[in-house]
């Protein structure tokens, strides 16, 4: 998929004004907030639990040869095949590869966020291949020809409505407006995808080096049907979700399904190992694994290790004011949100992403709720540096640093300033607001800034301090 | 394409390697690792677990009847499919085949068809934590069957109920078989909320999954 994160602000601005995506954003806001609030309060354990999936990660990041090691050995073992993808354009030919020399024509997939991060799609659709998504909310961006907006809820952005208007236009009528019937439509055209595809793909959300099988929890059972129905099984997945045991996946599961959805499991969770066995009447007849690095490796060496540590639940998105204002869209790329304005630079360039790590108050609500601890505040704050160092930010606000710098570090001109400010602002104000700043037009077009009122904060602590 | 997968793999491994500042983990090291057995803090339970089991599975729209025996099976199915209104039609797993199905009945143990609606099958343990039933693909209990039809009826005998997910990995570990292909951990019926986050039920799999317990 081609990155647009350099257009976030035009896109941002579009987002705040589109109507339908406001009521959508707001649905969705509530539920996945309120939903993980109550599941991690109902669990004694959880914060306990957080703490040792960060250090199991750890862990495993630091050992990560050797478990990717143990995990290929072992689907080997079990007659499976890995493989391994620089980037994306390799990812891409291997399924590609395998697809061909299959005959496939036609593909399923279940919900897998790095095929979008390698484009595979497009590339499939290219070779002359029909390309189905099968989860509901993907199904349904396919039908909309956009890309997903939430990691774990691709058209949280789309209201009933519209769904309604896409299914009209690909299924033919009568028009479906409930809930139900938009549901059960879908259904009855995807069971029949299933059973004549040749190919299904699907993500893998843990990879078990003990045994060698894929696990991927869901709720609609639709990549059970993909990888069971294919003659063909293919996973693609990050070199970072490799686990060594069983046991070590069941301490994610704890942790990602409060976080994602806000329940203490999804309806599915699948350990795959290998393809259908002598005897099995159903199931795969080959499976391959894709491994992906894909800007992975580098990761690994310095501060945004910790970003390995993700597992893709999307509460840092579902608790970010930025995101929840804007939608998934602005982002320009295949992760928006917190997660996504760390992995977006990191893995397409800080160049091609200069406003992600911006779009942020550093509120911190998105590392207080992360399953696996990840600083996401400390990272974009770090992203922030290397675009200085680096020179990618605007000369006019590098200047601008510079000379706040020049009077920061002077104590008597920043007070001397302070005291001007206050008096040219209280100037400005009328009945205690401020409708209209000079250099902050920005700002003050959208809302007011109130007046100074009273004390400064150094004078009131400058009076306190004696008490 | 074997030629650029082989050259890709020792690059990422180089580039892993490079990262962690280090050649290959020494085979003491290594040895290590393969010892290593995780400790996770299990959630605490202070509930009987069949009592969890059913109010968990309950909480996720599932259906639970308790039966005293294996040869209960048929008339606590025939109750259910007429309850259902589902015609008189079944895949069932074969591990079920010696079991007295209705005479009327047209019972099957090949996979799952596209217009398949009922299906029976055996399962290998329940697990309390979640309310969820683990399910192993064979040839006795082809993973079709736990995903097609509409209606989902589970076998579970009441002595495999354990208390948490790293009881029933050890009780894949002791097969003989050992893993199963696939592995179906099972928390009520298919659902969706990717429509206005209303869930809706019966989104791909099963609309009912209805489990009945046998035994004490």
């Amino acid at each position: 998929m081609e990155i647009r994160s350099g257009e976030f602000k035009k896109r941002a601005v579009f987002a705040i004004h589109d109507a339908s995506l406001q009521q959508a954003m707001g649905k969705a806001r509530d539920g996945f907030v309120g939903k993980r609030a109550q599941q991690a309060a109902a669990l004694p354990e959880f914060e306990t639990l957080r703490e040792e999936a960060k250090n199991l990660k750890n862990h495993i990041l630091e050992n990560l040869d050797h478990y990717l090691e143990r995990y290929e050995a072992a689907v080997t073992k079990a007659g499976g095949q890995v493989h391994w993808a620089r980037d994306a354009q390799e990812a891409r030919a291997i399924i590609l590869d395998i697809c061909k020399r299959v005959n496939a024509k036609t593909v399923t997939k279940g919900k897998s966020m790095v095929s979008e991060e390698i484009g595979l799609n497009e590339a499939l659709i290219e070779h002359g291949m029909e390309v189905v998504e099968t989860d509901l909310g993907e199904y349904i961006i396919q039908l909309a020809n956009e890309p997903p907006s939430h990691i774990i809820a691709p058209a949280v952005h789309k209201t009933k409505n519209q769904v309604s208007d896409l299914f009209e236009a690909a299924h033919g009528g009568p028009r479906k407006t409930e809930v139900a019937d938009l549901v059960n439509e879908a259904r009855q055209v995807l069971r029949e995808k299933y059973f004549r595809a040749d190919v299904g793909i699907t993500g893998g959300n843990f990879l078990i080096a003990e045994t060698g099988s894929s696990m991927i929890v869901t709720n609609e059972g639709n990549g059970d049907l993909t990888q069971t129905l294919a003659k063909v099984h293919i996973v693609t997945s990050g070199i970072e979700r490799v686990v060594p045991r069983l046991d070590d996946a069941s301490l994610f599961l704890r942790l990602l399904a409060r976080s994602a959805t806000g329940q203490e499991t999804e309806t599915y969770t699948t350990v795959s190992t290998g393809p259908r066995r002598a005897g099995d009447l159903d199931g795969p007849e080959e499976y391959h694994v894709v491994l992906v690095d894909n800007g992975r490796s580098k990761m690994l060496a310095g501060r945004f290790r910790e970003m390995l540590r993700c597992i893709r639940c999307g509460a840092c998105m579902n608790h970010c004011p930025v995101y929840g204002s804007v939608g998934g869209h602005a982002y320009g790329w295949v992760y928006p949100g917190p997660m996504g304005s760390v992995l977006t630079p990191l893995i397409k360039g800080l160049d091609n992403a200069y406003d992600l790590p911006n779009a942020c108050t550093l509120n911190g609500r998105c590392a207080s709720v992360c399953p696996v601890k990840i600083p996401l505040p400390d990272l974009l704050r770090e992203l922030r540096h290397m675009q200085h160092r680096q020179a990618l930010s605007p000369l006019m606000q590098r200047r601008a640093l510079k000379a706040w710098r020049f009077v920061a570090t002077r104590p008597k001109l920043y007070h001397a300033g302070e005291w001007i400010a206050v008096r040219v602002l209280k100037l400005l104000g009328r009945k205690g607001s401020i409708r209209r700043l000079p250099f902050a037009q920005a700002w003050t077009d959208v809302r007011d800034l109130p007046t100074p009122e009273g004390q400064t904060f150094l004078q009131r602590w400058q009076a306190q301090r004696g008490k | 394409m074997m030629q650029t997968t082989t050259t890709s793999r020792d690059a990422i491994f180089g580039a892993i390697r490079s990262a962690l500042e280090r050649g290959p983990l020494p085979d003491a090291r290594r040895a290590e690792l393969d010892g290593r057995l995780p400790r996770h803090t299990r959630p605490a339970q202070d509930e009987d677990l069949c009592e969890r089991f059913i109010h968990k599975f309950e909480s996720r729209a599932g259906s639970v009847q308790r039966i005293a025996s294996r040869a209960d099976i048929p008339a606590a199915v025939e109750a259910y499919r007429a309850s259902m209104q589902l015609p008189r039609r079944a895949a069932v797993g074969a591990a079920l085949k010696d079991l007295v199905w209705p005479a009327d009945w047209q019972v099957h143990h090949g996979r799952a068809g596209i217009e398949e609606l009922l299906s029976i099958t055996p399962s290998l343990a329940g697990i309390a934590e979640t309310g969820s039933v683990m399910l192993g693909a064979s040839a006795d209990s082809p993973t079709t069957h736990n995903f097609v039809p509409d209606d989902h009826v589970v076998v579970l005998e009441a002595a495999n109920i354990v208390a948490y997910f790293e009881d029933a990995w050890a009780l894949l570990r002791r097969r003989a078989e050992g893993m199963p292909r696939a592995t179906n951990i099972i928390s009520g019926p298919s659902r969706t909320a990717d429509v206005e986050q209303t869930i809706q039920l019966g989104a791909h799999g099963p609309r009912r999954v209805h489990v009945l317990i046998v035994g004490p």
